[in-house]
């Protein structure tokens, strides 16, 4: 920090804040996933658990999504960057009128919304399958295909952009060059300007590739009753979250850590070598560590890697201490009861203080929860059934707190398998009303 | 070698309403080292790349030999042109770039590279052809260049303004090479600059353009002492222009009426003027000397000296005529005016008297 421009604290301060900023939920999803708790959090800690990946697989829904937004994402690739290269190509030989008409119609796509492209996209193949009186089998009817359809009428633009921006920087002179050497237009072409071309068709897979597959709008509409990854996670959600999906997100961040280191190692490595100080460089120069740092052996490491650790994570077991987080959570919910067992008593007390003595809870029973706190023993008049077997039922805390259970009415209690909270629904507002 | 000749058989090239090349008809000799000198803008390029088949000329022919070269792509012209910036392939290696013309021949990787290797030798840069581009100096891009262009064996290299971009050290050596290159390989180069150092220095004859008309086709020494415009004489070399009117004309002596008094020059190419034309009278800065009672005769103002190591020059004023005067260092502290009115003089047979027109840089 440079103490001559106000830095010090403050921008230490700043930074720290920024970067949370940008990393924290990241962060936070990251450990989530490794929560046992059925809900994504970090607090309270149960226990380090593996299992959310293997839920993250089982879902069905989920994995025929990715294949089919893998398979769309390499149709859109195979047909947008080609279209791209070429409306680009077409742009930079043509005079400057031309040039920006054709320009406006290519860019359009990007600013229509994608929902009216989606739409569209099933309208306009659906008009057409009638006219040539196609049935619903037909790929006119196809989600896969649909999607397709509809994705590349836009991606290609962006595919378009890449390659405009990088033929900016090209040098008409050196396809005439290689004419006036004798090559014929084709083989200038091949030779001088697709390799110059060559990392923007890197850059252009990637993108088409990321915008193919992260794309919801458009999708969701041309999908028809498939799924994709995208629309598959967005009902999930839609349906209730659960730490599955900071697992997947796990994954994500993992792959795109690797990308971006491995991508800087070439990058680093391409520069020495461009530079030409490859040979006197401390790292290039010397053999061992010109191999470690290669952006395959870096590859390498890091896939190894995060291979290692998720088979580490697939032996792991978490089982043990789940019981025992449950046995745990148990005990302090032993103590909470007597807490407010107690507050309870103290305020019968205070409104019944005059008339009648409180009655002393009941002999603890063998069984932790069992009868122990029936709910007649706290509540005056009531005449309420042993609650339900505690063990079986999917919260930790059983039936034992069913809502009522405390309460002085007595309540039929309910199940709560669904309930996805630890504490079931013992805390219930209004579970404590004495009335 | 080669002995085609390039014949432009009045070539005319127009883009649009404008003519950047007008009316070129010239001959190009087989094995020649022919100049095309003019300042920037006046269609030097624009007839250079009409020669290897870029651009059609509008009017008018292009023959190589006795071959109309229309509707001939310059992939199949016998011409070999290096570009302004030269043009290397940034992605090849140095023997990549050589041998690309071999390569889209269909010529094999291991011909090519022995041929590659070969033509290293020829421009003196021995074991770099596995080196990218960008590692070479500017000096040897130009080789390098020079050798891509002679692989395809061409019978003619257009080159233009390849040294532009060298820094002056290298621009004179790079002149000598060149030069050196072309008697070697026997071809016939046609070169294109702005400056007229390199067109006199290397080439067998130079041609003269302006806004696209080719005012003079000649040797280099004809060109500088009997130039026959006005944009010519003060285009190449220095030359101080006093305008004014004819009076007398007697054989080649000519009497001018100038705002610094009747001065005698000498009619250029022999032409004969009629009392009362427009011309111009040359005279160069090393043929005005400080004298008195001269045969012509002027009283100027002294303005500034500059002192150039081979030479001074000295600035000064006579009426609205800005005049510079030329004097070879002698190495001896010499007296020279700082100041006031001095006397000057030249003679009247280094005086040369054209007719009025455009001059260079006005
Ligand atoms: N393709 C073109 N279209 C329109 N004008 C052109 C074109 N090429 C060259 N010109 C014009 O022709 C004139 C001569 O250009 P050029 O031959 O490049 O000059 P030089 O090489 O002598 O500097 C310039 O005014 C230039 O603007
Ligand atoms: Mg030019």
């Amino acid at each position: 920090m440079n103490r001559g421009t106000g830095g010090g604290f403050i921008a230490i301060g700043f930074s720290l804040l920024f970067f949370t900023f940008l990393f924290g939920p990241l962060i936070i999803m990251v450990i989530t996933a490794f929560n046992s708790s059925s809900f994504p959090r970090i607090t309270p800690w149960e226990c380090f658990t593996t299992d959310w990946f293997g839920v993250l697989f089982g879902n069905d829904r989920l994995m025929t999504g990715l294949l089919n937004s893998l398979v769309i994402a390499i149709g859109v690739v195979a047909i947008a960057v080609p279209i791209g290269l070429a409306g680009a190509l077409a742009l930079s030989e043509l005079g400057p009128k031309l040039r920006a008409t054709l320009y406006t119609v290519l860019i359009t796509p990007i600013l229509i919304p994608g929902v009216v492209l989606g739409i569209s996209t099933i309208v306009f193949w659906g008009a057409l399958g009638r006219s040539v009186g196609a049935d619903y089998g037909t790929f006119f009817y196809n989600g896969m295909f649909l999607t397709l359809a509809g994705q590349v009428t836009f991606i290609s633009a962006y595919a378009m952009l890449v390659f405009l921006a990088r033929l900016q920087r090209f040098d008409p002179l050196l396809t005439e060059a290689a004419l006036d050497l004798g090559a014929t237009p084709g083989q200038a072409f091949r030779k001088i300007l697709l390799p110059f071309l060559g990392p923007a068709i890197g850059s252009a897979a990637f993108l088409t590739f990321l915008a193919s597959f992260e794309n919801y709008n458009t999708t969701v509409f041309t999908i028809l009753s498939g799924n994709t990854f995208t629309t598959a996670l967005a009902s999930k959600v839609r349906h209730g979250t659960d730490p599955s999906l900071s697992a997947l997100a796990v994954i994500i961040i993992g792959i795109t850590l690797i990308g971006a280191i491995v991508h800087e190692a070439y990058a680093r490595r391409q520069a020495a070598i461009r530079s030409g100080t490859a040979q006197r460089s401390r790292i290039y120069g010397n053999p061992v560590l010109k191999t470690l740092v290669h952006p395959l052996t870096v590859f390498a490491i890091l896939a190894g890697a995060a291979g290692f650790a998720a088979w580490q994570g697939s032996q792991y077991d978490s089982n043990a201490c789940e019981a025992q987080i449950l046995e745990e959570k148990r005990a302090i919910q032993q103590q909470l009861l007597e807490e407010q067992r107690k507050r309870m008593q103290e305020q019968r007390q205070q409104q019944t203080a005059p008339t009648t003595a409180p009655e002393t809870p009941g002999q603890a029973s063998p069984s932790p929860f069992g009868g122990a706190f029936k709910p007649g023993t706290l509540s005056p008049g009531s005449d309420a059934e042993p609650s339900g077997d505690a063990p079986k039922s999917n919260s930790p805390f059983g039936g034992a707190f069913k809502p009522g259970a405390l309460g002085p009415s007595g309540e039929p209690a309910q199940e709560t398998p669904k309930n996805g909270s630890g504490f079931g629904s013992a805390f219930k507002p209004g579970s404590l009303k004495p009335e | 070698m080669a002995t085609k000749d390039i014949v432009l058989d009045h070539v005319s090239i127009r883009f649009g309403n404008y003519t950047a090349v007008d009316n070129a008809h010239l001959v190009i000799k087989g094995g020649e080292f022919f100049s095309f000198l003019g300042p920037s803008g006046c269609g030097k390029t624009t007839l250079l790349r009409c020669i290897s088949g870029f651009n059609d000329p509008t009017e008018g022919r292009v023959l190589i030999g006795t071959q109309d070269m229309k509707g001939i792509g310059p992939n199949k012209r016998p011409t070999a042109l290096i570009f302004q910036n030269l043009a290397l392939f940034p992605l090849m290696s140095v023997a990549e770039n050589i041998a690309f013309p071999l390569e889209v021949r269909g010529v094999g990787r291991k011909d090519r590279r022995k041929r590659a290797d070969e033509l290293l030798d020829m421009i003196a840069l021995p074991g770099v052809g596995d080196k990218k581009v960008h590692e070479l100096s500017g000096g040897q891009r130009q080789r390098v260049a020079i050798a891509r262009a002679l692989a395809v064996e061409p019978d003619i290299l257009l080159l233009d303004e390849p040294l532009s971009a060298l820094d002056l050290k290298l621009r004179h050596h790079m002149r000598t090479e060149l030069r050196a290159i072309q008697q070697r390989v026997g071809l016939t180069f046609i070169y294109i600059t702005h400056d007229q150092g390199e067109a006199l220095t290397m080439s067998d004859r130079v041609a003269v353009m302006n806004k696209g008309v080719i005012e003079q086709v000649d040797h280099p020494e004809t060109i500088y002492n009997r130039p026959k415009t006005s944009f010519v004489a003060s285009f190449v070399g220095e030359s101080n222009a006093i305008s004014g009117k004819v009076a007398t004309q007697s054989g080649k002596l000519v009497e001018v009426e100038t705002p610094l008094g009747r001065l005698k020059g000498i009619a250029a190419g022999g032409r004969t003027y009629k009392t009362g034309d427009e011309c111009y009278m040359f005279i160069r800065p090393e043929q005005l000397v400080l004298a008195e009672n001269h045969e012509n005769a002027i009283t100027a103002q002294w303005i500034k000296e500059e002192f150039e190591g081979n030479a001074r020059h000295m600035f000064l004023e006579a009426g609205d005529v800005q005049l510079r005067l030329s004097k070879v260092n002698s190495g001896q502290s010499q007296e020279t005016p700082s100041g006031g009115t001095v006397p000057l003089g030249f003679a009247a047979e280094q005086a040369m008297v054209l007719p009025h027109g455009e001059l260079a840089g006005a």
